[in-house]
């Protein structure tokens, strides 16, 4: 490797960074080198374990009918998971200023949390009469409590004396609300913000499982499914990269907004000298 | 404060029947051990707990319902700040409360920061700066409001000495600068001998005063006051009267 010829010293920083890069990169090429060589060795046939290479192949080859799964996923989900913060911070900010309003919701909420999404789903499907709506509320009924709960302990969270302190200078409920609780409960709705992302994703594709092939316009879960029933396996590995791909696309933008948000002054996000 | 400020308090626990009458420009000290209300009475005068019965009034006014010219800026005894605003953000505050933009405020926040000696650190974050630091941005917020009354809640006790007692001449300095009336909570006997000119002595359970200390040491003071024997005689005479509260308290149980 390149990299591994001794440096000069102010040269470190540099070369820890290139690695914490090249590292994970070559570790990835070396196991899906190892795979390739492994089927091709033991003649392993596609329909069982699909080369590396024959994943790749497919995803060109259907290329058109697998990017407007993808497409059809991605809308579901982020739809999902915008429609979850509109609904959790309003909702939590109900939370936090009225005791009563969350005593008597809060149940509904753990009721939605608890039951899991795959058994509310069928029935959602039987009731909503518009797929794509269906699928949008069992993946927005997965995102949307973090969102809630945790903005509603965010509001919470602000210190006490700060509290006082804008009592002191006579602050309005708005300036309270803007300038001390809702810094406040950032921290907290990033998190949340975080686990919602892949909840979202999960609900979008757990509930297009209990929906199946049936819609027209479909998302990856459908072509995973579609291509079980038909024994493509490559084409289920190709929809399975795409949708694992979605997550980790979901967790780096939500981090780097994080980041971006927290990056100043949370103790989180700020960077340590040593 | 104008005239005379009175506080007559009767809280169920903490404060019974406190009456006490501060005047402008003083520097009061209330002393007493933990328990004792001393920063109950203060939040009182702050406006920041009601009272159960008895009147407060601060410069004819109840507190917390008055005009400008009455302000009262308060020190926690924590710096209090908000982590996520740099140090001129956190200064700002009260003026942004009070609806003053941030380039009108820009002058009076520069100006509080030098009086705390902070020039140059307003872009700073909190998690920047030492502990003492934080307490001087935390008492250039109460400060840049300019008000008469200045309210501090043991704001040194979680201080190194050194820091204290470097902070101590600060406070004593914007003191007579500003010409500010200065209640200091403490439970420090030789803090409150070196900051105040009046130390009241409170007892616990139920809290109460239980002395009225004038100390004739004039100003400015420094900390050659620490070495003479006027300094340790006063010392002397708050810690038996300290004591005696204590004492008290031991026959009454």
């Amino acid at each position: 490797m390149a990299h591994d010829r001794p440096g000069p010293l102010q040269g470190d920083s540099h070369l820890e960074r290139s690695l914490r890069f090249a590292m994970p990169a070559a570790a990835l090429v070396a196991a899906l080198a190892a795979w390739e060589f492994l089927v091709w060795f033991n003649d392993v046939p596609h329909y069982l374990i699909p080369a590396p290479s024959r994943i790749a192949t497919t995803l060109v080859t259907d290329f058109a009918s697998l990017m407007r799964s993808l497409w059809f996923t991605v809308k579901l989900t982020l739809l999902s998971l915008g429609l979850a913060v509109i609904g959790g911070v309003a909702l939590g900010m109900l939370f936090a200023l009225s005791r009563t309003v969350e005593m008597s919701l809060f149940p509904f909420a753990v009721v939605l949390q608890v039951t899991p999404v795959i058994a509310i789903a069928p029935l959602i499907l039987i009731y909503v009469s518009d797929t794509f709506h269906a699928l949008l509320i069992c993946a927005w009924i997965v995102a949307f409590f973090p969102i809630l709960s945790n903005t509603a302990i965010g509001l919470r969270s602000a210190d006490h004396n700060l509290h006082d302190l804008f009592t002191l200078y006579r602050a309005t409920p708005w300036q309270r609300l803007r300038f001390l609780m809702i810094p406040s409960a950032l921290p907290y709705f990033m998190a949340a913000l975080k686990i919602a992302g892949g909840l979202a994703l999960i609900g979008a594709v757990v509930a297009e499982f209990v929906a199946g092939t049936a819609g027209q316009n479909t998302g990856l879960a459908s072509r995973i499914l579609e291509s079980s029933f038909r024994n493509e396996i490559p084409r289920m590995f190709a929809a399975l990269l795409l949708v694992s791909l979605v997550g980790i696309v979901i967790f780096l933008m939500t981090t780097l907004l994080s980041r971006a948000v927290l990056g100043h002054w949370h103790e989180s996000e700020v960077r340590r000298e040593r | 404060m104008a005239g005379v400020g009175k506080v007559f308090a009767n809280g169920i626990t903490a404060v019974n029947d406190m009456s006490l009458s501060i005047r402008e420009g003083e520097f009061v000290s209330f002393l007493g051990p933990s328990g004792c209300g001393k920063s109950t009475a203060l939040k009182m005068i702050a406006g920041l707990l009601a009272q159960n019965s008895g009147t407060i009034s601060v410069n004819g006014h109840s507190p917390g319902a008055g005009a400008d010219a009455t302000d009262v800026g308060f020190v926690f005894q924590d710096a209090t700040l908000m982590p996520w605003g740099t140090v001129f953000d956190n200064v700002y505050l009260p003026l942004r409360l009070r609806g003053i933009s941030r380039d009108g405020a820009r002058d009076p926040v520069l100006e509080a920061l030098v009086s705390v000696g902070l020039h140059g650190f307003d872009g700073a974050y909190p998690r920047e700066l030492s502990g003492g630091m934080k307490m001087r941005v935390s008492i250039a917020r109460s400060l840049v409001t300019r008000p008469k009354l200045l309210l501090m809640d043991e704001p040194f006790a979680a201080l190194d000495e050194m820091t204290r007692f470097k902070l101590n001449n600060d406070v004593l300095n914007l003191w007579d600068q500003q010409k500010l009336t200065v209640i200091f909570v403490t439970h420090s006997v030789f803090e409150s001998v070196y900051l105040s000119n009046r130390i009241v002595v409170m007892a616990a359970r139920p809290g109460r005063v239980a002395d009225d200390i004038t100390l004739d040491e004039g100003y400015p003071r420094n900390d050659s006051y620490r070495n003479t024997p006027t300094y340790a005689e006063n010392c002397r005479i708050v810690s038996k009267a300290l004591q005696s509260t204590l004492n008290g308290d031991g026959h009454g149980a």
